[in-house]
């Protein structure tokens, strides 16, 4: 059963000829044939150009020169474009667009030797925390059909879980790798803002948006994140620091590092008290391997969801206006003149969510509202990013739940977005401040779900990210256990 | 009340969105419902801290003004609803 390897143990198995890249990739075409008639992770499936990468794979490895990733099988959400490759986005104004480049994520990937099985399922415009908002279809929750993944890039999630690709990439603007990562029980990565590059990555909120891994374990997580990160000219918002090597940084432990535990993430409202023992035992191993931890204090997490609520949406609203059915995407036929077909375009072709949000973001921006909305969330962001620096002074690393709860079942919070929006209570500080967060698991319900541990970190700390999730990882064998689905 | 279901309407109107009756009232009560919980802002005291519209103090990224691989014509058309040869079609703007 090849689709049940991870990454750095299918790569060795390569190198050593005991397995082909094409039998990889065929093995995890079957499982996906088997299996995602009833996950619905993928929007696109693509299976003609993965056996073609797979042998272009076996190739390279014959003559010699293999790339870090070679043969390997990754599923990229459908927010990066891929050229030649319909990228949706999960909304029906871009249902047909077949993007004529690539973005950076996906040269440096294809350089590397992946092999890109298909795109998956999101929210609509990344818009979301359950994949319900996707124009196009349902994800399910490999791990209880009846529940979400988590979004927006829960198609990503599902397929590392269901073991449907080997890793995954996906888009972080609030919490949409690790709420995912953590509510399917893989780990993933939300690195620095301006760590990768946003070149080719359909825009949401362009001071928040980060590209970032999903994968079955730490060591794998690191090896897609090596790849993909560093600076493209590209992107103006990319970062020139160097790229360290994650893996490098693995074995030391933890003795010497100190973890703050934020005070305020204990008294949540909603919080599920399974969720604070599995993250109060994760604080326990964390000592036990060394760490101190001490409590700290981000006083205005309370107005975080609130600050971000304003900003993302701002940001969408803005970002959004480039779908006018004229260069690219849905236009709608019917329309007699230029302004219906404004109108009715974007009427059609955007879903209720991304309406709500263009809205909320029109209104926040607009003459009037715009010092009572904007600029004081832009305060109030600057305040968030105040918490973390003192913070910073006192520890190392932060420990936090992911989510609130585990994952919710379908159907409970489509209807009510502002209960939705605050199930990303902890993971959209990350976002207003740039750090990087990690989502690892760690522990399960009583009802067999997992549950996620974020470790934040400093801007471009990552390799200390890596570093104390690896070890919780060697500690712990959550990240070993699979969903029961045949 | 944050936001009058005439103001939804309004708003959205400057977005080009269609909103019908149904939608326009459940628009208006979710849009509330955020608006409302968004004000908690209020309680913090911002008063002279300066706003951040990015995490990163980032400076100018410039290169040098060189010619560069570009998308050609025919691909920069290949995914426009209407096309000719050479632009993207719009309807008639100017009335004959």
């Amino acid at each position: 059963m090849p689709h049940r390897l991870t990454i750095h143990q299918a790569r060795r198995l390569l190198l050593e000829k005991k397995i082909s890249a094409v039998e990889l990739t065929q093995a995890v075409l079957d499982r996906i044939r088997d299996v995602d008639e009833r996950v619905g992770a993928y929007i696109t499936l693509c299976e003609a150009s993965a056996l073609e990468q797979a042998r272009k794979a076996d190739r390279r490895i014959a003559s010699g020169d293999p790339s870090p990733l070679t043969g390997i099988p990754v599923a990229v959400k459908d927010i990066l474009c891929t050229r030649g490759i319909r990228t949706t986005c999960g909304s029906r104004i871009l249902e047909n667009f077949i993007p004529p480049y690539d973005a950076t994520v996906i040269q440096r990937l294809e350089a590397a030797g992946v092999v890109i099985v298909g795109k998956t399922n999101m929210d609509e415009f990344a818009m979301g925390s359950s994949n319900e908002y996707s124009a196009f279809k349902l994800t399910r929750n490999p791990w209880d059909l009846s529940r979400i993944p988590g979004g927006s890039s829960g198609g990503s999630a599902a397929a590392v879980a269901a073991d449907m690709c080997l890793g995954a990439i996906g888009s972080d603007t609030g919490g949409s790798v690790r709420q995912p990562a953590s509510h399917c029980g893989v780990v993933g990565m939300k690195p620095t803002y301006g760590r990768v590059s946003r070149f080719g990555l359909v825009a949401f909120a362009s001071s928040l948006d980060q590209v970032g891994p999903l994968a079955k374990c730490v060591h794998d997580n690191a090896l897609l994140m090596k790849v993909i990160a560093g600076h493209d000219p590209k992107d103006s918002t990319s970062a020139p620091e160097p790229v360290p090597d994650y893996i490098q940084a693995f074995g030391k432990g933890l003795d010497g590092v100190t973890i703050g535990v934020p005070a305020e993430y204990r008294s949540m409202e909603g919080m599920d008290p399974e969720v604070s023992d599995a993250v109060s035992t994760a604080v326990e191993t964390m000592e036990r391997m060394g760490a101190r931890c001490v409590e700290v204090s981000l006083p205005h997490t309370p107005y975080a969801v609130a600050a971000y609520y304003v900003i993302a949406p701002s940001e969408a609203s803005s970002n959004l206006a480039r779908y006018d059915g004229v260069k690219y995407g849905f236009r709608d036929p019917e329309a007699a003149d230029l302004a219906g077909m404004y109108r009715q375009t974007r009427s059609k072709g955007f879903g209720p969510e991304v309406q709500r949000r263009i809205i909320i973001g029109t209104y926040c921006l607009s003459a009037g509202y715009y010092d009572a909305y904007y600029r004081k969330a832009s305060q109030v962001r600057s305040l968030i990013i105040r918490d973390f620096k003192n913070a910073f002074e006192s520890c190392r690393l932060l420990l936090s739940p992911v989510a609130p709860t585990p994952a919710f079942p379908i159907g409970e919070k489509v209807e009510d977005p502002l209960t939705m929006y605050l199930s990303d209570v902890f993971t959209l500080s990350a976002n207003l401040a740039g750090i990087p967060g990690i989502s690892v698991p760690c522990g399960f319900s009583g009802q067999g779900l997992p549950i996620g541990l974020q470790i934040m970190g400093n801007h471009f700390d990552e390799a200390m990210l890596y570093r104390a999730a690896h070890q919780f990882e060697q500690a712990t064998d959550y990240h070993l256990k699979k969903p029961p689905l045949q | 009340m944050n936001i009058t279901r005439k103001e939804v309407l309004q708003v959205a109107d400057l977005a080009r969105l269609d909103l019908d009756d149904a939608a326009l009232d459940k628009m208006s009560i979710q849009i509330n419902d955020v608006l409302g919980y968004v004000d908690q802002m209020n309680e913090v005291d911002t008063g002279e801290v300066t706003p951040t519209s990015h995490a990163l103090s980032l400076t100018n990224a410039f290169r040098e003004d060189e010619k560069t691989e570009h998308l050609d014509r025919k691909r920069a058309l290949s995914n426009a609803p209407h096309a000719d040869d050479e632009t993207f079609v719009v309807p008639r703007v100017i009335k004959a």
